[in-house]
This record gives C-alpha cells, sequence and structure tokens, in this order.
C-alpha cells in the first residue's frame, strides 16, 4: 500500500505549478464568471426599446390608437415620424432604426368599411432573427388593438383563441438555457483541456521520465495532476450556481445532491477524456490544439447554448449525440430547471458512465502502448 | 533590414508542413460547414398534437400545422397518459392541445380555445416556435371566417393587412447574418492573435533574447512578425469572399475597396490588441488562455450572435471597447446594404481611435519590460 504522504507531495507540487501561474489561475476562476454573465445577459431575445420611426398619410383615430399603444409597451420606442418612403432607405443604411410602420392612405375609414387598410412593418432583414422578433411583437400588439375595435363594433364569428404557456421558464429569460451549457463548457475547459495540457508539458519538459523512474507509481502521478482541477472545477460550479440564482435569478428547483452527483460523473467523464488526449499528444500545441478543435469547438457550435442543433442537417444531429458535454447539459436542464429526480435522467447517467468506461480504457491502453 | 527578417519569416512559414494548407483549406471547410451548424432559424420543432375532439375542423387544423414544414409532427392518438411526460423526457418541444367539444363550440358559441404548451428552457425557440403555431392557427381562422361569412354574410368586422417587409433580405436567409461574422472571426485569428503567438513562441525558445541583442529595432521587429499575418490574412479574406460568393452567391454591394480599407483599419487595431497581450504573457499557454478569454468577450459583446440593441446598456457600453462590433456592422452593412465609407465614418473613426489605443499601450507596455 503507498504510504499517503507522496501523493500528497505530488497534489501540493500540481498546486504550485498552477498557482505560480498567475494570468493562468485568475483566468481559471474569473473566466466562467466572466462566460456566465455574457452569455446570460447579453444573449437574449428580449426586445427592448426598438427605435420605432413612423409614415403615416392619414393620422386618424385608428393609426393614432395603433402608436400610442406601441409607444406604451416597453418593446418600443416611437423615435420619430418620417414624410416619404425615401427617406427610410437612406435611414436603414445607417443603422440604429428597429423598424419603419407605414401606413396606408385613410386608414381607419378603409379599415372599417371594405378591410382593405394596409401596415407596412419593414424591418432590416440583415439580422433575420432580430427582423423576425420585431415584426411578431409589433403584429400581436397591432392585433390587439383592431380587436379593440372590433369589439366595440360587435362580435366577430369564428374566433379561435389559443392561449401559449410557456413551461419551467414563463419570462422566457435566457438563463435558463445558457447557464446548463456554460456549466457544462467550463467544467470540460478545466477537466479535460487543463489535465491534458499539464501532462503534455510534464512530457514536454522531459521531467515526465523523470517522475516516472522515481519509485512513485504512476498511477499515483496522473492522479495527483487530476485532484487540482477537479477542486478547480468544484470552486467553478459553486461560484456558477451562486451567480445563476442570485444575479440571473435562475433558480435550482431540483436535488441539489443528485445535481452535484451529475456533475461528479462529469467531471471524471472530462477528466478520462483529458488523459486520453494526453496520452496520445506530446506537445502542449498539439494537446492544445486537439482539445480546443475536438472539444471546445464542438461543444461550443453543437450543444444547442447558441445555435438550435435540430436545425442542423442530420449528421450534425448525430455528431451532437457523441460529444458528453451535450448529455450532461441535457441532464442538467431536467434537474436544474425542469426540477426532475433521479428516473427522468437515468438514460443520461447510464450514457455518460458508458463514456467514462470506454474513456478510461481507452486511455489506459494508450499509456500503456507508451510504456511499452 | 526588414526585407531579411521577412525573408525569414516566410521561410519559416512555408517550411512548416501544417500552416500553408491551413491557410488555403480553413476558408473553404469553414464557409462550406459553418453556416449549415451556425444557423439560427428554429425548424424541425417536435410538435405533440393531443386532439382530444377528432372533429372536421380540428383535422383540418392538423393538416395545416403539418404542410407548414417547422414541425416534425408527433399525434397522440389517445390522451390517456399525462400530456406533459413527453416534454418532462425531452422528446417534445411543444404541445398543441385541442380540448374536446373544439369544433361544437366554435359552432354554436362562434369561438374555442387552443392550449400550446411551449418547453421554454430555451426561451428564443420556445417564443419563436409558439409564434410560428400561434400565426397558423391565426391564418387557419381567417379560412374559418371566410367560409362563414359565404354562408351566412354579416356585417364584416373591421380588418386590415399587416404586411411585413424584410428590407436587404427578403428571404431572411440567416447565411447572409453568418457570413459577415465568420469572416470577421477569421481575420480576428489571423491577423490579430497568430502574431502575437508567434512573438511568444520566440520568447519561449529564447530566440526573443538572440534578436534583442542585433541592431535590429523593436519597430521593425514587430513589423516583420504583422506583415507576413497580415498578407496571409488578405488571402484569406479573399478566398472567403470568392468563395461565399461561389456556394451561396452572396457577394458585396458596396465596392470591394471599401471592404478591404475597414478590414485593414481593423487588422490594425486587433493586431495592436495581440501584441498588448504578447507584452504581458510568458508562455504559449498564458497567451492562449488570456486570447481566448477576450476573445470570449469581445465575440459576446460584439452583437455577432445577438443583436446589440438587444443586449443590457452596460453590455453595450462594454461593448464599444470590442473591435469586432464595428466591423461586423460595417462588414454587414457593405455587403447588405452597399453602404458606402462616407454613411460609416462613426465606425471608422472608432475603430482607428481603438488601433490607436491598443498599439500606443503595446508600445508603452513594451519599453517597460526591457527596463
Amino acid at each position: 500500500m503507498m504510504s499517503k504522504t507522496p501523493f500528497s507531495a505530488f497534489v501540493r507540487k500540481e498546486f504550485y505549478h498552477i498557482f505560480r501561474d498567475r494570468w493562468t489561475t485568475l483566468i481559471l476562476l474569473i473566466m466562467p464568471m466572466m462566460m456566465l454573465l455574457l452569455l446570460g445577459f447579453a444573449i437574449t431575445t428580449e426586445v427592448k426599446n426598438a427605435q420605432i420611426l413612423v409614415l403615416d398619410p392619414s393620422r386618424d383615430e385608428a393609426t393614432r390608437m395603433i402608436i400610442n399603444t406601441l409607444e406604451a409597451s416597453e418593446y418600443f420606442e416611437i423615435k420619430g415620424e418620417v414624410t416619404s418612403i425615401e427617406e427610410v432607405e437612406t435611414l436603414f443604411r445607417k443603422g440604429d432604426i428597429g423598424m419603419v410602420l407605414v401606413f396606408s392612405e385613410h386608414f381607419s375609414d378603409k379599415m372599417l368599411h371594405t378591410g382593405k387598410a394596409q401596415v407596412q412593418l419593414i424591418t432590416d432583414g440583415s439580422d433575420p432573427n432580430y427582423a423576425l422578433t420585431v415584426t411578431q411583437y409589433a403584429t400581436a400588439i397591432i392585433g390587439g388593438v383592431v380587436q379593440e375595435f372590433s369589439a366595440a363594433q360587435g362580435s366577430i364569428p369564428c374566433q379561435i383563441h389559443s392561449d401559449v404557456r410557456f413551461m419551467y421558464n414563463p419570462t422566457l429569460k435566457g438563463g435558463y438555457n445558457t447557464v446548463p451549457g456554460v456549466l457544462g463548457m467550463v467544467l470540460m475547459l478545466i477537466c479535460a483541456m487543463m489535465t491534458s495540457i499539464s501532462i503534455a508539458r510534464e512530457k514536454e519538459f522531459g521531467t515526465m521520465e523523470i517522475l516516472l523512474v522515481s519509485p512513485v507509481k504512476p498511477i499515483v502521478i496522473i492522479l495527483s495532476k487530476t485532484v487540482p482541477y477537479i477542486l478547480i472545477s468544484l470552486i467553478n460550479l459553486t461560484t456558477i450556481l451562486l451567480l445563476s440564482v442570485f444575479v440571473l435569478k435562475v433558480p435550482v428547483t431540483g436535488n441539489l445532491l443528485l445535481f452535484f452527483l451529475l456533475a461528479l460523473l462529469f467531471i471524471f467523464v472530462s477528466l478520462s477524456l483529458g488523459l486520453l488526449v494526453s496520452a496520445v499528444a506530446k506537445s502542449q500545441m498539439v494537446a492544445m490544439l486537439i482539445s480546443g478543435m475536438l472539444m471546445m469547438l464542438p461543444v461550443i457550435l453543437l450543444s444547442g447554448i447558441i445555435f438550435p442543433v435540430e436545425s442542423m442537417p442530420l449528421f450534425f444531429q448525430w455528431l451532437a449525440n457523441i460529444i458528453p458535454a451535450n448529455w450532461f447539459i441535457r441532464a442538467v436542464k431536467k434537474v436544474m430547471i425542469q426540477g426532475l429526480g433521479f428516473g427522468a435522467i437515468s438514460f443520461e447517467l447510464m450514457i455518460l458512465s458508458g463514456m467514462a468506461l470506454l474513456l478510461v480504457l481507452l486511455s489506459l491502453k494508450a499509456f500503456k502502448k507508451r510504456l511499452d | 533590414m526588414l526585407r531579411y527578417l521577412l525573408e525569414k519569416e516566410f521561410k519559416q512559414f512555408f517550411r512548416n508542413r501544417f500552416l500553408p494548407r491551413v491557410v488555403i483549406i480553413f476558408p473553404f471547410v469553414a464557409l462550406a460547414i459553418f453556416p449549415l451548424v451556425a444557423n439560427m432559424e428554429i425548424k424541425n420543432i417536435r410538435l405533440l398534437i393531443v386532439d382530444h375532439d377528432k372533429s372536421i375542423s380540428s383535422r383540418r387544423l392538423v393538416d395545416k400545422i403539418n404542410s407548414s414544414g417547422y414541425f416534425v409532427m408527433n399525434e397522440e392518438p389517445f390522451a390517456s397518459s399525462p400530456i406533459f411526460e413527453k416534454m418532462e423526457k425531452g422528446n417534445t418541444d411543444e404541445i398543441l392541445e385541442i380540448p374536446a367539444g373544439f369544433e361544437r363550440s366554435l359552432m354554436r358559441e362562434s369561438k374555442a380555445d387552443l392550449m400550446i404548451y411551449a418547453n421554454a428552457v430555451n426561451g428564443m425557440k420556445a417564443a419563436l416556435s409558439s409564434a410560428y403555431l400561434s400565426q397558423i392557427i391565426a391564418d387557419y381562422n381567417q379560412e374559418l371566417r371566410q367560409d362563414f361569412e359565404m354562408i351566412t354574410p354579416s356585417h364584416s368586422p373591421p380588418a386590415f393587412e399587416i404586411i411585413p417587409l424584410y428590407l436587404y433580405n427578403p428571404t431572411m436567409k440567416s447565411v447572409f447574418n453568418m457570413i459577415p461574422a465568420l469572416l470577421v472571426m477569421m481575420m480576428a485569428m489571423i491577423c490579430g492573435f497568430l502574431p502575437a503567438l508567434n512573438i511568444v513562441a520566440e520568447k519561449e525558445k529564447g530566440t526573443m533574447e538572440q534578436m534583442n541583442v542585433t541592431p535590429v529595432n523593436k519597430l521593425t521587429f514587430i513589423l516583420s512578425k504583422l506583415i507576413p499575418f497580415w498578407i496571409v490574412g488578405f488571402v484569406v479574406l479573399s478566398i472567403c469572399i470568392f468563395v461565399a460568393w461561389l456556394f451561396y452567391d452572396f457577394f458585396p454591394i458596396g465596392t470591394l475597396g471599401t471592404l478591404y480599407l475597414f478590414v485593414a483599419v481593423f487588422v490594425f487595431a486587433m493586431s495592436g490588441f495581440g501584441l498588448v497581450v504578447s507584452n504581458y504573457a510568458g508562455s504559449m499557454q498564458q497567451a492562449m488562455f488570456i486570447m481566448f478569454f477576450f476573445v470570449v468577450i469581445f465575440v459576446f459583446l460584439s452583437g455577432l450572435y445577438t443583436p446589440f440593441v438587444n443586449m443590457p446598456k452596460w453590455a453595450q457600453l462594454l461593448g464599444h471597447i470590442s473591435p469586432l462590433k464595428y466591423i461586423i456592422e460595417v462588414i454587414r452593412f457593405i455587403y447588405l446594404k452597399g453602404s458606402s465609407v462616407g454613411e460609416m465614418l462613426p465606425q471608422l473613426f472608432a475603430l482607428m481611435g481603438l488601433g490607436i489605443f491598443f498599439n500606443g499601450w503595446a508600445v508603452i507596455s513594451y519599453k517597460k519590460t526591457n527596463q
């Protein structure tokens, strides 16, 4: 039985390595928070104070009512009026305005009698999603105004009212989607990338050989390398949770214990992935490139944090399924946001455990080969 | 002197088996694959329809939703199990519940209710997909009303048409949004960061010390690092413009001269930032991490993924220090709106200002480390 001292000595050595490099330490601890806040706050689809310009040749009761209702909502701000349609083009070329509202002539009159009144919502299609959202918000508000008019006129035949309920996240906060995503990204980054780089560095400097000829078993050396990163990940996990609960106001609705269990399993998967990479990579640069290109990039692109996976071609959807982080993110959403229990994530837990087993076996094999 | 240094850099560049290939292949691959993946469109929404009514009207509605193409339909013939089970398992994004007696109440009372439940863990997706569904239902409602009025003509209710018009991109292709962003990302990486990493690599290898004792002055040395990557960057940019035109028929409406001018100013600012980082970083690992950190901030604050105007005020304020913010705006303007230099003077000045700021900082901090 190995005595406890060499192991703790090795762990201490690893900590020295990490903390001696001020910049890296700082970034390891601050970057997760930055990412969370940026993604949580900056990535939002909410329309706020979109600037509207109005071209209103009729200036009657109905148009005034529509304009006032838009102004009253928090989504829009009436910036002013334009007098001709030619002006619109030049204004859009400079940017700054969200939408131009163009009413047809004799709007009220036509609306009440012929039903031929028109209102054009002109948006800047160079950002399709924004254009679409602004148009939809405006359409909904204008639709509400016409309902009021109709109510004053008597009943309308055949009304279908659809009641939309947003489950789990009634106010449509962006954080509900980004917090699990950032967790997956950060744990992956720290456990897999950092471990692989730190082992690759020992190889590059030649110190790995020295460590391997010491009486300490190789497995102890490897394990001691992982301990600091496990600790740092746990710290990050806690700060992310605190930030998301108190700053982003994303509550943890599920069982906290189950959540940590899940996180530990994922940390284990990431670590074994990092070990596998370090067994293959000979230099820091290669380890960095492999973890950057094969792990970080797919996680950012294919995890659904920013781009919806379902809209991608089938090949990429399939590819998304072999990324461990995606299974973790999926399970975190269930536990944290939807508040579901063990039964709901048993499938994800099984997949992650399977991946862990496979990765450990593969990296053990890769290490053996190297020692032969 | 500069000529020899440049010769050295180019020799090193072409001697590397990896780099020249990356420069040629990367733009092709990036532009071919990225727009497929980096796509904000919401498609293939998994919709579960629970039809308690099973009437002609409800069938018509289901068929109409089916033919819209936005949804992957999944029908529950007998709504016996709790309907949320599928959503909890993550097998469905949205549920439309048609209550029993839908048709009857539509006929008798002339109004009926529907329930839509959207999984809003991803709020943006929920908002857009329920908006699609509501739109289809509203269209269906309009059809019904017309049918109804054919049978029993009555006083028509007040009505008007809302016509959305999407300028510059009427078909709403999100590729048109992504390609400018991709161009910017690539230029930032190649012209901004690779030279900085190259300098740090010289530090790590110790060849920096050797350079310092030669009569080469600092400006010449830095230029010898920057110029090759600038050239490479502009080659990559040209390839990208060509590929975008070839694959997506996407070509700037504005002049190429304007595009290159702005990119040049942007590259100046970005390499200045890279130099600042290279002055502070002692090792490649550090440099990579610092860059990664700032790239993430710059990118998310730039409005690349989400509209800048939608961000909270503090984020917008911070966003003004991101060179990416200005160049993304400019490239989208040139590509889609054909704006001229005169219309984009604020962006030009901002980029120049940032360039002077970063490069000035680089010069000052460079002196410090040599004291």
